[in-house]
């Protein structure tokens, strides 16, 4: 059974990696016009959207958790620090290898390093992802040099890991709510339901509880592929946290809605407007039924029900980010875009190229268990459970 | 600062400043119905009072370009005399230009595998030789002038004076989102041009500057933040440490 299971998840994968492998060919032989759907009045479609919103909004977990640990010394989380790391040092390389697809003319992407515009959100979005990789790959850094039994070099990292922490949070507050002030400069074109001047601050806080709803999430689904999970006291501290700011989203967002007299636009339930105002209450329902549900202690310490609950913050989270992004500017656009399939493809191969290295990662590098000294100093039982053949 | 004024209750729709754009730019014979990655300017009609109106598009030229604002790299900027280029070899191909302009002007080579951000140069380098604007200079009915952005203005203004019922009582480009170097003047509401109405006043860019200018203030308040919830974090777990040894002996 569950050979053939590995044996159907391998054939999918297969041929997603080679409807991918096609597209690339397109995209770089004939030009973004022959792949994708995107034109002149509507520039930025899934790979934007998905690719690098998404991506970068998923991967969040690596500073929140960082930040508890090593900046707020809640030691007990210190036991997802490794597998968030890694899921948002990925996250970011992916990131940037989509980055690669959707530019025009990628090989100049080096020279926003030495061209300067400090007025564009752009450019500081794109500095401060560069320099938050390089904080990411150095606090996963122990990981590989613990492999590699370079005792000196971890060492090294430890010494410099809380201001490296610290670096990390300021860098990832800057840019995760920068992906929102990206929209700041279409108030005429985004939808009155997605465009506020809270955007920064709202991409911000779901970004927090997306993250943390990720950490979750892939503790559920290794336990599902692997037989390893975190303990579920320790999920059910982390889903406490991203109740609350499920929480203050929400009432941010409709507050925000309510003072700008937009709430109005989403009670359109027929004629223009309409597909608008759904998409909003998918969105909105995503996130605020979890967060009811997660509310409840006996959901929370329910493995079952708490993994439920944060794929629907991620479904949730996707749908907010693909609205601001696609479905937000529909009505001003005149054009009601869909990805192409070879859109689709590249954005799938992506995410089976991230979970494939993932797990490569898990099963070669000393990732669920720390041989740190430290770690085991606090007498984690999990590192036990963790500990692998 | 050179400006472009259009007046469409002049313009006869002949299409010599498209023809003129074109040869001037070197660009390809098109039957594209509107701008393009090979059409910088196009004549449009609509419905007005008495018959068809006719119109141009361009790029407006803005006064504080959305479009050189948002570029990571600054490959648009607008020139001191009116102009807002673009300089391709820098361009990484974002199309945030094409996503942020308030006027939808910038066009994208789609098909191209060394893709250009296409637009209206103002005929920069017409004006680098003395030249007007090759539009303006193709227009038989002075429905495009060139000039002076001060004395174009004064103009219009006295073409708004002496003709109260012929046109709508504004300038179009004049201060809409931080005003343009290309200014209308219309018999028929601008919304009918494609051109929109809800803008604000206040250049755009400023909505994006107003958060990034928070930013070296986050920096240093966040820091010093961050590092007082580790010092005070810490002396908590210390704490903690010292009283269950000593809770041990009690």
């Amino acid at each position: 059974m569950t050979r053939l299971r590995s044996v159907f998840w391998r054939v999918i994968a297969l041929a997603i990696l080679s409807a991918g492998a096609y597209a690339t060919w397109v995209r770089f032989a004939h030009g973004l016009g022959a792949a994708t759907r995107l034109n002149d009045s509507y520039p930025w479609g899934l790979w934007i959207g998905f690719d690098i919103l998404c991506g970068v909004g998923l991967a969040a977990g690596g500073f929140t958790i960082t930040t508890a640990v090593y900046i707020l010394h809640l030691e007990r989380l210190r036991p997802i620090v490794r597998p968030t790391v890694l899921t948002a040092f990925l996250g970011y390389l992916l990131v940037v290898c989509a980055l690669m697809f959707d530019l025009g003319r990628p090989w100049n992407i080096w020279r926003a390093m030495v061209w300067w515009n400090p007025h564009s959100v752009m450019f500081e979005v794109a500095w401060c992802v560069m320099l938050y990789s390089t904080v990411l790959s150095l606090e996963f850094s122990p990981v590989l040099f613990e492999w590699l039994k370079w005792p000196r070099a971890v060492k090294a990292v430890k010494a410099v890991i809380v201001p490296l922490v610290g670096l990390g949070f300021i860098l990832s507050t800057l840019h995760q709510s920068s992906l929102g002030s990206l929209y700041l400069i279409l108030p005429t074109k985004l939808h009155p339901l997605w465009y506020s001047p809270l955007l920064p601050v709202l991409f911000w806080l779901s970004a927090v509880a997306a993250g943390l709803a990720m950490v979750i999430f892939e503790s559920g689904m290794s336990a599902r592929a692997f037989g390893r999970a975190l303990e579920s006291h320790l999920l059910e501290g982390v889903s406490k946290v991203m109740v609350l700011f499920l929480g203050m989203f929400l009432v941010a967002r409709f507050l925000d809605l309510g003072a700008r007299g937009s709430l109005g636009a989403a009670f359109r339930f027929s004629g223009p407007g309409s597909l608008e105002a759904g998409m909003f209450w998918l969105e909105t329902a995503l996130l605020a039924a979890p967060m009811a549900l997660a509310a409840f202690s006996r959901v929370r310490s329910h493995p079952q029900a708490l993994f439920a609950c944060s794929t629907m913050v991620v479904a949730g989270f996707l749908v907010n980010r693909l609205n601001v992004s696609t479905t937000g500017l529909y009505a001003s656009s005149g054009y009601n875009y869909f990805p192409s399939w070879m859109e689709i493809a590249v954005t799938l191969s992506v995410v089976v190229v991230g979970l494939f290295v993932f797990r490569l990662a898990t099963r070669f590098l000393p990732v669920y268990h720390s041989a740190a000294p430290q770690a085991a100093q606090e007498g984690e039982p999990q590192s036990a459970a963790y500990a692998q053949s | 600062m050179r400006a472009l004024l259009f007046d469409n209750t002049k313009c006869i729709g002949c299409g010599s400043c498209m023809m003129a754009c074109r040869e001037s730019n070197h660009l390809p014979e098109t039957d594209a119905p509107d701008l393009s990655d090979k059409q910088f300017t196009v004549l449009k009609k609509t419905a007005g009072k008495d018959g068809e109106v006719n119109y141009r598009r361009l790029c407006m030229h803005c006064q504080d370009p959305t479009c050189a604002s948002v570029c990571p790299v600054g490959a648009l900027h607008k020139t001191p005399s009116g102009p807002v280029v673009y300089n391709a070899e820098i361009c990484l191909g974002c199309r945030y230009c094409l996503q942020a302009c308030p006027f939808s002007i910038p066009r994208y080579e789609w098909t191209s595998l060394n893709p250009r951000v296409r637009k209206c140069t103002f005929c920069a380098d017409r004006q680098a030789q003395g030249k007007i604007n090759a539009c303006a200079e193709a227009c038989p009915t002075g429905a495009t002038m060139a000039g002076e952005r001060d004395q174009l203005l004064k103009e219009a203004r006295a073409r708004l004076a002496a003709g109260p019922d012929k046109y709508v009582q504004k300038i179009y480009g004049e201060r809409d989102a931080g005003g343009a170097s290309v200014l209308y003047l219309s018999s028929v509401p601008f919304s009918q041009m494609g051109l929109p109405e809800n803008l604000p006043l206040e250049p755009l860019p400023l909505l994006t500057f107003r958060v990034l200018s928070k930013i070296p203030t986050f920096v240093g308040a966040g820091s010093f933040m961050l590092a007082g919830l580790w010092w005070l974090t810490n002396r908590k777990a210390e704490v903690a440490r010292v009283e269950q040894r000593g809770g041990g002996q009690s």
